[in-house]
C-alpha cells in the first residue's frame, strides 16, 4: 500500500473521523495518513478534541435529571392540550363542512390512518350481517369481555357506555389487528342499527379525528379514525355524519377518561 | 434521551439553567406535538427543536450585552478543568450555525445526514460548517495553551 491513486480530500479526512466514509475507501485514507503527517496531525487533533469535548460534557448526561424535566411532571398540560384538540375536531365535524378536517394528519400519515380504518372496516361489513353470531363474547358479560380483551391486546379496553344514544352492547372478540391483537365491540339500537368500534396497537399519532366512507355493495358506511396513547380507534357504523360524531363522541369522551 | 439532551444544551448553551430551561421547553413542546410528528427518528426530532429554540433565544438576546460568566476565569483550576475550560471557550468563539454542527457530530454522534436534516440545509454545507468549525476551535486551543498541544 503505497499512495492511493485518487487524492485524499479534506472532506475525506472529516469522513474518516466521523465514521461516514465508505468502507472501501479508508484503506486508502489510511495509507494517506501514514505518508503525509501534516493531515495525520489534523485527523490526530480533531480526535483530541472529540475527547475534550466529552471530557468535558459527558458529566452532564451523568447528573441526575432535575425534577422539573421528568416527564410526569411535563406531561400534565399537553394532555389537556391533546384532549382539546381531537374534541375540537369532532366539533368542528359535528359543525358541518369539514373542511380542512383532513388537513393536519391526513397529509402526515395517510397510508396508516387509511389502512388501518379499511381493516376496521372490513370487520365492521363482516360482523355486523351476523345474526346469530356476531360476537365470541356478549354484552350481558361485560367485565369479563373488558378484562379478556385487556389482557389480550395489552392495552385499557374498555366498552363504553352507549345508552344515551339508544345503543346497547351486544358483545365483543377478539380480531387479528395490523400489528397484533385488535379488539371490537359490537353496539345495536332498538331498531337494529349496529355501531362497531375497533381499537389496534397505531405507530401513527394524530391532533385530530378523521372521517371516511366506504360504499360497498350499495351499503355506505362510515367511519371516525383517532389514535391516542398509541392505541387507534375507530368508530364504524352510519354514514350519516351527525349520529356517527355522536357516538364516536361518546366513546371518545370515556375511554379519554378511563386513560392515564 | 434526557441527559443526552441536557449534554448537548449545556454545551451549546454554555450555561447551566438556560440549557436545562432549553431541554424543558423542548419536551414540553415535543409532548404538546407528538401527535403531529411526522414519523421518522424521534431523537434527531427533540435535537431539531432544541436547536431550533437555542436558535431563537439567541436572536432575542442579539441587542443586548453579552454577560460571560466568572468562574470561566478561574485561575485554580487543575489541567483537566482547564482543558475543559478551553474547549468552552473555544466553542463560544464559533459561529451559531458552527457550532450546533460540531456539537451534534462530534458530541452526539450523530450522522451529517441527521444533521443536515435538523439544520434544513443540504450536506455539502453541514460539512464545509464542520471543517470550519474543527479548524477554528483547533486553532483556538493551541494559540490558547500551546504547552497542551498534542505531538504524536
Amino acid at each position: 500500500m503505497t499512495d492511493p491513486k485518487i487524492p485524499v480530500t479534506e472532506d475525506e479526512l472529516h469522513a474518516y473521523v466521523d465514521n461516514e466514509l465508505p468502507a472501501e475507501r479508508r484503506g486508502d485514507v489510511e495509507a494517506w495518513l501514514a505518508t503525509h503527517p501534516e493531515d495525520a496531525e489534523r485527523v490526530q487533533s480533531w480526535r483530541a478534541m472529540a475527547e475534550a469535548l466529552h471530557a468535558r460534557y459527558d458529566s452532564v448526561a451523568n447528573e441526575s435529571v432535575p425534577r422539573r424535566l421528568e416527564l410526569d411532571r411535563l406531561m400534565q398540560p399537553p394532555r389537556k392540550w391533546v384532549y382539546g384538540a381531537i374534541a375540537a375536531s369532532l366539533l368542528a365535524f359535528i359543525a358541518g363542512g369539514g373542511t380542512g378536517w383532513l388537513v393536519h394528519g391526513a397529509a402526515a400519515t395517510p397510508s396508516t390512518f387509511q389502512a388501518f380504518t379499511a381493516d376496521a372496516l372490513d370487520a365492521h361489513r363482516l360482523y355486523v350481517v351476523e345474526v346469530r353470531h356476531p360476537v365470541e363474547v356478549p354484552g350481558s358479560e361485560r367485565t369479563h369481555l373488558q378484562q379478556w380483551l385487556t389482557k389480550r391486546c395489552g392495552w385499557d379496553v374498555f366498552a363504553p357506555e352507549l345508552g344515551s344514544t339508544g345503543l346497547k352492547l351486544v358483545g365483543g372478540r377478539l380480531l387479528p389487528g395490523p400489528t397484533g391483537p385488535a379488539s371490537f365491540l359490537m353496539y345495536e339500537s332498538a331498531s337494529g342499527e349496529r355501531f362497531t368500534v375497533y381499537t389496534a396497537k397505531a405507530s401513527t399519532e394524530t391532533a385530530q379525528m378523521r372521517y371516511t366512507t366506504q360504499d360497498r355493495n350499495g351499503a355506505k358506511d362510515g367511519a371516525l379514525f383517532w389514535a391516542d396513547r398509541g392505541v387507534g380507534y375507530v368508530v364504524s357504523g352510519t354514514s350519516d355524519r351527525d349520529r356517527l360524531a355522536q357516538v364516536a363522541r361518546l366513546v371518545y369522551d370515556q375511554t379519554e377518561k378511563k386513560g392515564g | 434521551m434526557i441527559p443526552a439532551l441536557r449534554r448537548y444544551a449545556r454545551a451549546l448553551a454554555r450555561d447551566a439553567d438556560i440549557a436545562d430551561d432549553l431541554v424543558q421547553d423542548t419536551l414540553v413542546r415535543a409532548l404538546r406535538s407528538e401527535r403531529l410528528f411526522l414519523g421518522g427518528d424521534v431523537r434527531s426530532w427533540l435535537y431539531t427543536i432544541l436547536t431550533n429554540l437555542n436558535k431563537n433565544r439567541r436572536r432575542s438576546l442579539a441587542r443586548r450585552p453579552q454577560f460571560m460568566p466568572l468562574l470561566e476565569n478561574n485561575p485554580d483550576a487543575s489541567g483537566t478543568e482547564a482543558e475543559g475550560r478551553d474547549i468552552a471557550r473555544a466553542l463560544s468563539t464559533l459561529v451559531e450555525e458552527q457550532r450546533a454542527v460540531l456539537l451534534l457530530v462530534m458530541l452526539e454522534g450523530l450522522s451529517y445526514r441527521e444533521v443536515a436534516d435538523i439544520q434544513g440545509v443540504p450536506i455539502g454545507t453541514v460539512m464545509s460548517r464542520l471543517a470550519r468549525a474543527r479548524a477554528h476551535v483547533k486553532a483556538s486551543l493551541e494559540g490558547e495553551r500551546p504547552a497542551l498541544r498534542r505531538v504524536k
